[in-house]
């Protein structure tokens, strides 16, 4: 049954003292607690690693609508292949996650949270609704927060319902409206018109944890840690061909070499960095660092050993990608699918290197023309195998 | 259907609807609800859920064919969901495909001629490190070895008796 300790290192998160992030926000200003967050230059650890403070700092000064209110959602869709660590937080750490979404209610000035949870985690939400009901009965939630006249702040659940695009923020905001999960155009940005059309902060389960830790320490504790454009720890989500699978906290900026070491995968011969939507690294390249300057990810590590075939993976993501895409715009939804039979050519050994080079300046124009993030990135996995792995996938006759 | 069984569909359905609220952001938890309690969200649920919000049946559709949680093809009272992404690809599950196949008699996309047993495939699980995993209902089993299908099929069939319902959505 369900093991959801998948803990491999000890958490930051376990040596805080719980609601003291909350605590330290309750006695400060809301602009100092955004000059906080963005002083330790957090950025976002749902991928795409957008500077939080300055996320806070818009949504804190966008203008209401009227009859409405500003919203704080934390975005637990968790679904791009190979991470799991948001899991893994929600079960073990979710009072910190919800005292986070507090800490930036307080910031923005929002009276609504909401979890935007996988249906693919549906178990989870007797615990969650728990520790929120728990949460409400110790004034950490409702009315007059903390003794705080004023403050009030509640958080419900909103489940998904299987749809891997929905993780991006302006297509969860659309099924959180009770709408196909289609990206919205942007800008505007939902910090200015996000959920009903209010003022929405969209941040990662992950995030909202590091939030607390940053305002119960400091920033420049947070800051101190990794490298300069990637300040703090990260959470890695490590599977494939390695001894000891599972969530590592490691500071940003340590190498592809050093994580190998730690989780027992020394000999891969590549690892995917960023889930299928990152990029392949070959073993020539494993002195490359995991920061968001260099091989960046949300937190999906997945190891290759020696055996594996990178046409089979490269098959596997781009499968995933062609029942993924939402098929709003042509360079995705045409695009996937081309990818694949050419996937499929090499495979049957029939792919001529000119259309293989086809197949590659398609790549770049999904990555410029598509609509969303899935899309832009949803070649690069393919791309990369190729560019390092020519060898490999090359005149394959169907014996090999 | 017959004309009682469309009465106490649509009388579930106001019942949903009241506990969720008329807006159209209850849509999919409305649908959610409509489908744990009746297993699939037929064209006349559809209608119903429709009139009650107050949009088009159309848009109904357009929501429930998206999700792939919602549009599952298949009908069955337990729902079989295999992880076929990259990690548990590595981890072996093929061979689980193959004997839940076997063993459920069915293939992928199809519910089994008692309505019992649906299997689908679905996307990353967030299991990754403990894969193959598998998703049946609300329940996860994880590193899943061929030999095992049986067994979990087996805990399925014994709760599926008086307190079959129940059992089914814990
Ligand atoms: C296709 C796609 C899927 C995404 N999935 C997730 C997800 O599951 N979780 C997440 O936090 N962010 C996801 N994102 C990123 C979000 O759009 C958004 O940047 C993020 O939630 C912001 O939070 P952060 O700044 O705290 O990382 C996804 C983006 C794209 C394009
Ligand atoms: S890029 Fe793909 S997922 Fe994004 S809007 Fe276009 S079709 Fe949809």
């Amino acid at each position: 049954m369900i093991q959801v300790n998948s803990k491999k290192t000890p958490f930051t998160f376990d040596s805080i003292e719980p609601e003291s992030g909350l605590r330290a926000a309750l006695g400060m200003s809301r602009a100092d607690i955004i000059g906080e967050v963005s002083a330790c230059a957090l950025r976002g650890r749902g991928g795409a690693g957008f500077p939080t403070g300055t996320k806070w700092n818009l949504a804190a000064a966008a203008r209401v609508k009227p009859g409405g209110a500003k919203y704080v959602v934390c975005n637990a869709d968790e679904g791009e292949p190979g991470t799991f660590k948001d899991r893994v937080l929600l079960a073990e750490h979710a009072d910190m996650v919800f005292e986070g979404m507090t800490i930036g209610a307080r910031a923005i000035g929002a009276p609504h949270g909401i979890l935007y949870l996988r249906s693919e985690y549906v178990y989870l939400r007797p615990h969650l609704e728990s520790v929120l009901a728990r949460r409400r009965s110790e004034n950490l939630l409702g009315k007059d927060i903390g003794g705080v006249a004023g403050f009030t702040f509640d958080i419900h659940i909103h489940m998904g319902a299987g749809a891997y695009v929905c993780g991006e923020e302006t297509a969860l905001i659309e099924s959180l409206e009770g709408y196909r999960g289609e990206p919205r155009n942007r800008p505007p940005f939902p910090v200015d018109t996000g959920f009903q059309g209010q003022p929405t902060v969209v941040n990662n389960v992950e995030t909202f944890a590091w939030v607390v830790c940053i305002l119960s320490r400091s920033a420049s504790w947070f800051k101190a840690i990794g490298t300069k454009t990637s300040t703090g720890y990260k959470l890695l989500s490590v599977s494939g061909d390695c001894r000891e699978p599972g969530v590592y906290e490691v500071p940003l900026g340590i190498s592809v070499a050093e994580l190998l070491a730690k989780v027992g995968g020394e000999g891969a011969k590549a690892v995917q960095i960023g889930g299928a939507s990152g990029h392949c690294v070959p073993a020539s390249e494993f002195g490359r660092k995991i920061a968001f300057e260099d091989a960046s990810t949300g937190g999906s590590i997945i190891v290759f050993g020696p055996g594996r075939d990178m046409l089979a993976v490269a098959r596997n993501f781009m499968e995933f990608f062609v029942e993924e895409s939402c098929g709003q715009c042509t360079p995705c939804r045409a695009g996937n699918t081309k990818l694949l039979e050419g996937v499929e050519m090499l495979e049957r050994g029939e792919c001529s290197m000119s259309y293989l080079q086809e197949l590659l300046a398609l790549g770049e124009t999904m990555q410029l023309a598509s609509k969303c993030g899935l899309g832009q990135s949803s070649p690069n996995a393919f791309v990369s195998i190729v560019k390092h792995f020519k060898d490999e996938i090359m005149g394959r006759t169907l014996a090999n | 259907m017959l004309v009682g069984q469309q009465q106490r569909l649509q009388e579930d359905i106001r019942e949903i609807v009241a506990q969720h609220g008329h807006d159209r952001s209850a849509l999919i938890p409305v649908l959610q609800e409509l489908q744990k309690r009746h297993t699939t969200v037929s064209d006349f649920a559809m209608q119903v859920v429709a009139d009650e919000l107050g949009i088009h049946p159309a848009e109904v559709y357009g929501v429930t064919s998206f999700y792939a949680f919602l549009r599952q093809p298949t009908k069955g009272r337990f729902v079989f969901r295999l992880c076929r992404t990259i990690s548990c690809e590595l981890g072996g599950k093929s061979r689980v495909a193959r004997q839940l196949e076997n063993d459920l008699g069915i293939a992928f996309g199809e519910t089994t001629g008692d309505g019992r047993f649906g299997l689908e495939w679905a996307s990353c699980l967030g299991m990754c490190d403990q894969g193959p995993a598998l998703l049946v209902n609300d329940r996860v089993y994880t590193r899943v070895t061929p030999e095992q299908v049986h067994q979990i099929i087996d805990e399925c069939k014994s709760t599926f008796g008086a307190h079959a319902r129940q059992a089914a959505h814990s």
